[in-house]
């Protein structure tokens, strides 16, 4: 088997599969919860707590942040170990980030909000999406740390909207990699979201906090430390945004 | 001489150069996936790990039912026992279920300080001495905006105050709580300023719905619910309700309580359970009861508690005294 053979048919599937455990497990908690069980496998899978709620909000919440980790990981990986491989589970991984982002949204605006308005004419009418759109709106609003946590759920639309093969090639390298530059952006607010959140304890948000300022300023340091020539060109292919072509 | 000695390893032994390099990749391949993978496994350990509820202790005898009680179902033993807000243990909600094992609730005693006839140390025996305990089924709502039912075992506070004569300069009553970090290891970490304070008004302390809360479901109340003595104040939000208490002070002035002094925007003193004032960072009117996949509870004004006390609070601002 060669490199690329292992890469599609073995490591993606492996880590795809182990980017979704978190979620399955979620998934199936949450119907357990619904209806009133506890899990089959309690060693295997856990239990929510007393406030199922808080539990999906914070758990999805947390693998958003941890994918955002790893996706921001991959460069700096490439850069360090030599290994160019890396860069094909990169767009995976940021989708897997995508994913969570919008489970966690999704709690939030549906479980969070959305469950607990009263629809007098019924749920399929304008009033209902006026109703739901206002109580959405007054939380980002009103709110400020859900001003920024949703203003980093919407940075990463348009990167995961050009995720195709066919959107890097119509964008251009140059400018993909621009745009895709905006993940920068979606992991400080995130971090800043996580601080605003909590009540006295800070010390998951410092720790996330270190962790993306030492995978961006590793970045930094790297743009600095190995200019690159002004006129080389970035390849593109169709798995993603590759080395420059010398 | 030049001896030409034989090649140690057979050539057709020795892997092709392409091959070699293909191993290289797979070994590449391979550590990143394991590193994915074992991230994939941490993250499913780090879901979720429920603690085992309180193990039962002594029944608590001749316990009488109250009219106070209310008639809504109680949340189970589990719930009480391993959902609680609890910082001195740690400040996840499972961390005092994980950690409060190492409290020793017995021997046990209180001082009564400040503005009091006779200031003294009681110990909890003689504190319970011909005291008549009461079932109280009350409603919890904590600040967050989650609630239970909790069938708590406790007597008046107002009966204890009576014993100790407070003098008539005693506007308010501050409690405070254990701090031992070899008993609680969330003390060393300082997520609110230890001891933890609280207080009350003088007629809120005074209030046959105010209880000193010695018990849970009939048994002798769990460590990670406050054990051995804890307040219980149902129209207020949690918070107020201080565990674990070693201090009992009679003041002249208003207590400065831990959460107003960690966030005065967030937490006031008064803390009355009212859906009308936000939390600056959630609504308040709405709640879940536990368990609960959503808000599925509307926020009743003190807690539904309002006939037996709105009284205390005519003519003031409760906007500002949040």
């Amino acid at each position: 088997m060669t490199e690329n053979q292992i890469t599609r048919w073995l490591a993606k599937p492996a880590v795809f599969v182990a980017a979704s455990v978190p979620a399955v497990i979620l998934i199936y908690l949450t119907w357990a919860a619904y209806n009133g069980n506890q899990s089959a496998w309690p060693a295997l899978t856990g239990n929510l707590s007393a406030n199922p709620l808080e539990d999906i909000t914070h758990q999805t919440g947390d693998w958003t942040l941890r994918f955002i980790c790893i996706t921001l990981a991959v460069t700096p990986l490439r850069r360090l170990t030599g290994w160019n491989g890396a860069i094909r589970f990169r767009r995976m991984l940021g989708l897997f980030a995508f994913f969570y982002g919008s489970l966690h949204f999704l709690t939030w605006a549906i479980l969070d909000r959305f469950i607990s308005l009263d629809f007098p004419n019924g749920v399929v009418s304008w009033t209902a999406v006026r109703t739901f759109a206002g109580s959405v709106g007054e939380d980002i609003y009103k709110r400020k740390f859900i001003t920024i946590g949703f203003a980093a759920f919407v940075a990463m639309w348009p990167l995961a909207l050009t995720s195709t093969a066919g959107m890097i090639r119509r964008l251009g390298g140059r400018r993909w990699q621009r745009l895709h530059r905006l993940i920068y952006f979606s992991a400080v607010a995130a971090v800043i979201h996580y601080f605003w959140l909590v009540k006295s304890d800070l010390r998951r948000p410092i720790t996330y906090a270190l962790i993306i300022a030492v995978l961006l300023g590793f970045r930094a340091y790297w743009a600095r430390t190995h200019a690159r020539p002004v006129r080389a060109r970035t390849a593109v292919t169709e798995r993603g945004v590759g080395n420059p072509v010398p | 001489m030049l001896i030409k000695r034989p090649a140690d390893i057979p050539s057709s032994q020795i892997t092709d150069k392409k091959t070699y390099l293909n191993r290289r990749e797979f070994v590449r391949a391979a550590t990143g996936t394991a590193a994915l993978a074992a991230v994939g496994a941490i993250g499913a350990e780090a879901l979720l790990h429920a603690q085992p509820p309180a193990p039962h202790r002594t029944k608590l005898l001749n316990v009488k039912p109250s009219e106070f009680s209310t008639t809504e179902k109680p949340n189970t033993w589990e719930q009480i026992t391993t959902y609680n807000n609890y910082y001195e243990y740690g400040t996840d909600k499972d961390s005092p279920a994980y950690y409060a094992g190492r409290l020793k609730p017995a021997p046990w005693s209180v001082a009564v300080e400040g503005e009091v006839a006779k200031p003294a140390v009681w110990h909890l025996e003689d504190i319970l001495k011909g005291q008549t305990l009461e079932d109280r089924i009350y409603r919890h709502r904590c600040v967050e905006a989650w609630s239970m039912v909790i069938p708590w075992v406790g007597f008046p506070l107002a009966d204890f105050i009576k014993k100790v004569q407070p003098t008539s300069k005693a506007k308010f009553v501050e409690f405070t709580t254990l701090a031992d970090p070899d008993q609680m290891p969330g003390i060393r970490f300082p997520s609110l300023r230890w001891p933890y304070v609280e207080g009350l008004r003088m007629d809120e302390a005074m209030h046959p719905l105010t209880i000193l809360t010695v018990g849970l479901y009939g048994e002798v109340l769990p460590n990670q619910d406050g054990a051995p003595i804890r307040l219980t104040v149902p129209w207020k939000y949690g918070f107020k309700s201080a565990k674990s208490i070693v201090k009992i002070r009679f003041v002249e002035q208003q207590p400065l309580n831990s959460w107003q002094r960690a966030q005065s925007n967030e937490y006031g003193f008064y803390a009355n359970v009212n859906p009308t004032v936000d939390h600056p960072r959630w609504s308040q009117a709405k709640e879940i009861r536990l368990p609960g996949l959503f808000r599925n509870h509307t926020t009743e004004m003190f807690n539904g508690y309002g006939d037996q006390v709105a009284k205390l609070y005519t003519g003031m601002d409760l906007r500002k005294n949040y």
